[in-house]
């Protein structure tokens, strides 16, 4: 009987555990181990879009430079693996890694949701009468189910924008990156989506570079105070180096009119050779679209 | 922040009532003039009081020791576990932290997991489910052993202690976005995780803990929330401390035969 009475006043489980998974994906049942695996393919994605940015500087340094940047990236691997076959593995490791991390974010704040769920009989969502204040939280962090979004459409769009092509139509000259961001980020409108979009990655690595370390267990007294300054370098870089490029695309500096030759055929093409090693060709090879090997 | 000794404030409650854990709730409106030396919990009393001389129902409310220990209090105090003065529990909170002519809402500490009883007492019977599936050490009986039998080094011995100190109040969960019970489980993980005692069921008392914690409550996000509403400054270490030893737990627990 003692058993009933205890049955009765036992509050039931917001969630039933199911069936262990075998190791290693057990880790991805539990909500710690998933959100282990939310810090590590974090990790993975800033170690990208830091990379990304890096590599994107080299558009300051003329079409000739972006194209053979881009072209090096085709090629990593040199001739033991066909070409793009380490860019395409990469590729897939990145989508990988958003997708995992995307699918940890949306599941786990619905296990929030609903731990939360019926807790305020006002509105059915976590909310105080009195006002709730955040104390501790930040901005950032309060945001991260925001700007992930807003991060994940960008990314659609930035793809659908310069590596698709989908809207600039007969402008995108595939294999001219310079031309391409040049031509997309001349517009306005897009230089802006480019604009919003970078706030929001910066916003969202600026706590989530933070989180990742308690997320991991990385966690020492001596070291600490230097995650917070970790966290908000990597978010200033990636601003700073981010924003750039539409603003100054917009400023006139990533621009057609600076272009001297046409892309394609780096080998032999002697205005390409002239450029790269810094003389000042002029009166030559305007024609950016004409001439390109698709 | 409002008078010093012996002085009178008036202020209005709006108290969350709410009759059983299906009924639905609301808030009572009412007027007190309390001296700044009362505890917000005897200026729940005398409101108990003038409602019993009225014929009214009074207001449920949770406390026990009411010097801070226990953990049975906690109250949202203006959207705030225990209130608005810092590393304080509810019941050693006292109304010289308000002014005269304030408005206090006062609500119960809300979660999924932590039911309404009656208007601000809730059911946190899920932090001993927690308890229940590692939260302790087990030890032969028998004679009693020497006292510092077993060595165990300052630093570890402050760190346990910190975690300790939890009372298990649940103004963690309250005040969590998440409604996760993050710094609570981690304490009670770092405090017999640091010790020598605690090492033999380190691993198995871990994962079961978190793996308990979880049906019941949410996912952390690390806004540090917790930390901040806990009455006893229990740091976020802690929860980082209890993170990389889950992830040992799974990991090692396959090489060795000895756990589970």
């Amino acid at each position: 009987m003692a058993q009933t009475t205890e049955q009765r006043y036992r509050v039931a489980p917001v969630r039933s555990r199911g069936r262990e998974w075998p190791f290693p994906l057990n880790l991805y049942q539990s909500a710690v181990g998933r959100k282990w695996v939310m810090a590590l393919t974090g990790m993975g994605l800033i170690g990208f879009v830091l990379i990304h940015m890096v590599g994107n500087l080299h558009v300051y340094e003329g079409p000739a430079r972006m194209y053979e940047y881009a072209e090096s990236l085709r090629t990593i691997g040199g001739g033991l693996v066909p070409e793009g076959g380490v860019l395409w593995l990469m590729r897939l490791g990145l989508l990988t890694m958003f997708v995992v991390h995307l699918h940890s974010a949306i599941t786990l704040s619905r296990m929030s949701g609903n731990s939360s769920e019926k807790a305020g009989r006002i509105s059915g969502a976590k909310k105080y009468e009195g006002g709730r204040d955040h104390i501790a939280a930040t901005f950032a962090s309060r945001t991260m189910r925001w700007t992930g979004p807003i991060i994940a459409l960008f990314v659609l769009f930035h793809l659908a924008d310069l590596t698709w092509g989908w809207w600039l139509g007969g402008d995108f000259v595939p294999g001219d990156p310079y031309h391409n961001v040049a031509e997309s980020l001349g517009y306005l409108p897009v230089a802006i989506i480019y604009v919003v979009a970078n706030i929001a990655l910066a916003w969202h690595i600026f706590h989530g570079a933070w989180s990742m370390f308690q997320s991991l267990g990385v966690n020492n007294p001596r070291y600490n105070h230097l995650r917070r300054t970790l966290a908000t370098t990597l978010a200033g870089l990636i601003l700073v180096g981010n924003l750039s490029f539409p603003i100054l695309a917009q400023a006139g500096l990533i621009d057609e009119d600076g272009r001297m030759c046409p892309v394609g055929e780096v080998e032999g093409n002697a205005c390409l050779a002239e450029q790269g090693h810094g003389a000042a060709a002029t009166g030559h090879g305007t024609d950016s679209t004409g001439s390109v090997s698709p | 922040m409002g008078g010093g000794h012996g002085e009178t404030i008036s202020v209005t409650l709006r108290v969350w009532r709410q009759d059983g854990p299906d009924e639905p709730g609301r808030f009572d409106v009412h007027h007190q003039t309390i001296s700044t030396d009362a505890s917000f919990l005897e200026m729940l009393d005398l409101l108990n009081e003038e409602l019993n001389a009225a014929g009214e129902e009074p207001v449920a409310f949770e406390s026990d020791c009411r010097e801070g220990i226990c953990g049975t209090c906690g109250v949202m105090i203006n959207g705030r576990a225990h209130g608005p003065q810092k590393a304080t529990a509810t019941c050693q909170l006292h109304m010289r932290e308000f002014s005269d002519g304030d408005e206090i809402v006062i609500e119960p500490f809300r979660a999924a997991g932590f039911p309404v009883v009656r208007d601000l007492a809730v059911d946190r019977s899920p932090l001993d489910r927690i308890i229940e599936a590692g939260g302790y050490i087990s030890v032969g009986t028998g004679a009693a052993s020497d006292a510092n039998l077993t060595p165990v080094p300052k630093v570890a011995a402050d760190q346990a202690f910190d975690a300790a100190a939890c009372i298990g109040c649940g103004a963690c969960v309250a005040a969590c976005p998440n409604s996760a019970a993050q710094l609570f489980t981690s304490a009670k993980i770092g405090h017999l995780g640091l010790l020598p005692q605690g090492q033999a069921e380190r691993w198995s008392r871990t994962e079961t803990m978190v793996e308990t914690m979880e049906e019941y409550f949410g996912s952390c996000t690390n806004h540090g929330e917790c930390s901040e509403a806990c009455p006893k400054e229990i740091s976020l270490d802690f929860i980082a401390f209890m993170n990389r030893d889950y992830i040992k737990a799974k990991v090692r627990n396959r090489a060795l035969t000895g756990q589970h």
